[in-house]
């Protein structure tokens, strides 16, 4: 790919940045559907992850945590927390669900962050499916549950009348761009993180400037530990914000 | 020569990168300069501070993404 | 480059893994699976879990809260108990205090009374004694007086009546 020979001393610099994110079979062969591939290996482990942290943490129920156990109520509490205060009460129903999607993300990110793993999140594949769960789910849900009244989600009823079509035209444009940017976002963060730790990984072969090279993976990985948390964070508060407009479609 | 066109227009695509930063900066800044003004605010606020963080940084990535479908899938 | 970039897509589809749609299928696959199986593992056994496991702790925290305003309430009572009992006994004591300095006082004055008249009456009986004896005195005085002066008028060779004899002791004997 980006293969220049950066001079002849150095000997060619390698750039493989988006090799990591190759999809292979785990056995060989040709990739069909139903091949198990590394993609769902590790969201296997992914499952694997949230079965030590959620349900092997939890077995003995006591009443005084153990360390484990207070990081699965830690994990629960803050995900219901987040779902009861952007959702409201009634939110709560779609809590296992918004569960589902934050455990699944934050497993698969940080499992992503071991080196020579496979970062399930930073394909579109992934994140277009989440999304759109989301987003199919939302609309229904804001259709069964408000009938019409869903559509006054684009009727801005607080602006003057004039301007009210202009604005349902940016609004139902937003409305669809949203699964879009959720499912770009997520991936875009984690696989712009993983290939500029590539392209430092890159740099590291010439000597010269292999500490500075070495220094900035360091940084740019404690910076993508960050990102893994804080982009599940996001892609949960935005599923909680737009549960919200669905539950209470008003301005 | 279309390759290295596409190879400039993906460094111009990168400087959105930089415009999201000065973004995500002015969202984070406002957010901190409103929490010393009224800090008991400021926690129940967090959740939108990063709906904010999250929408700027958003385009940022978005950019980012053009200038990677510049650089390997055109 | 260019030539490099289609050749590197040709090895392994187009340069980005992740539009490399003959994948996806197989991804949305696992996804799918990976999602619901998630789902089931938490919606089924660790959210009710979790959840009554601190529906639990917040009951045990409820209960300990009010096992402790109780045992407090308790303490309460048991030292405003101890408080009463203390000046209930303290007054008891003040009372017993008072009876038996009154009951010694009683008894003391009835004793000096008693002595006191037994006193006065030895002391009446002592004055009879001594005025007898004073009595008794003048009298042997006269007699002895009477006699002698009998004696002496004999003796001179006088005869001296008893009648004036007597007339001139009793004179003297008041001189």
């Amino acid at each position: 790919m980006a293969s220049e020979a950066q001079g002849a001393e150095t000997g060619g610099l390698e750039f493989h940045p988006m090799d990591q994110f190759n999809i292979e079979s785990l056995f060989g062969g040709p990739i069909a559907w139903y091949t198990p591939t590394n993609a769902a290996l590790w969201m296997g482990l992914a499952i694997l992850a949230v079965i030590g942290l959620m349900v092997l943490t939890t077995t003995k129920r006591s009443v005084v945590p153990s360390r484990g156990q207070s990081v699965a109520e830690l994990a629960y509490g803050f995900v219901y927390k987040m779902v009861e205060d952007v959702s409201g009460k009634d939110g709560v129903v779609y809590f296992p669900y918004i569960m589902t999607l934050f455990m699944f993300i934050v497993c698969a990110n940080f499992l992503g962050l071991i080196p020579m793993s496979f970062t399930t999140t930073s394909h579109f594949a992934v994140t277009v499916v989440l999304a759109m769960a989301v987003f199919l789910t939302v609309t229904v849900l804001g259709f069964v549950k408000n009938g019409t009244k869903f559509l006054g989600l684009f009727w801005v009823s607080s602006a003057p009348l004039a301007l009210r079509p202009i604005l349902a035209i940016i609004e139902v444009i937003s409305y669809f761009v949203r699964p879009v940017s959720h499912s770009i976002r997520l991936a875009g963060n984690v696989m712009a993180g993983h290939a500029v730790i590539k392209v430092f990984a890159g740099f590291a072969a010439i000597a010269v400037v292999s500490p500075i090279a070495i220094a900035g993976i360091v940084a740019m990985y404690a910076l993508e530990i960050l990102v893994s948390f804080i982009q599940a964070y996001v892609f949960t508060i935005l599923t909680c914000v737009y549960l919200k407009d669905a539950l209470h479609p008003s301005h | 020569m279309e390759g290295e066109l596409a190879h400039i227009g993906a460094g111009l695509a990168a400087i959105g990168s930089g415009a999201a930063a000065i973004g995500v900066g002015n969202v984070a800044g406002n957010f901190l300069a409103g929490a010393l003004r009224n800090p008991s605010a400021a926690a129940s606020q967090t959740a939108t501070l990063f709906i904010g963080i999250a929408f700027a940084e958003a385009l940022g990535i978005f950019s980012f993404l053009v200038a990677l479908l510049l650089m390997f899938a055109v | 480059m260019a030539t490099d970039t289609q050749s590197a897509a040709e090895a392994s589809g187009p340069g980005m893994p992740q539009l490399d749609f003959s994948t996806w299928g197989n991804q949305i696959f696992w996804l799918v699976i990976t999602l619901v199986v998630i789902y089931l593992i938490l919606s089924r056994v660790a959210l009710p879990r979790i959840a009554s496991v601190l529906a639990e702790r917040q009951g045990t925290i409820t209960n300990d809260i009010a096992a402790a305003e109780d045992l407090k309430a308790k303490a309460q009572e048991a030292e405003a108990a101890y408080d009463k009992a203390l000046i209930d006994a303290r007054a008891e004591a003040g009372r017993i205090v008072a009876e038996t300095k009154a009951g010694i006082q009683a008894d003391l004055d009835k004793a000096i009374a008693t002595a006191d008249t037994k006193i006065a009456a030895k002391a009446a009986e002592g004055e009879k004694v001594i005025a007898e004896i004073r009595a008794g005195a003048l009298d042997n005085v006269k007699v002895v007086a009477k006699d002698t002066a009998k004696e002496i008028v004999a003796a001179m060779g006088g005869k001296a009546d008893a009648k004036s004899i007597t007339a001139a002791v009793t004179a003297r004997m008041k001189g």
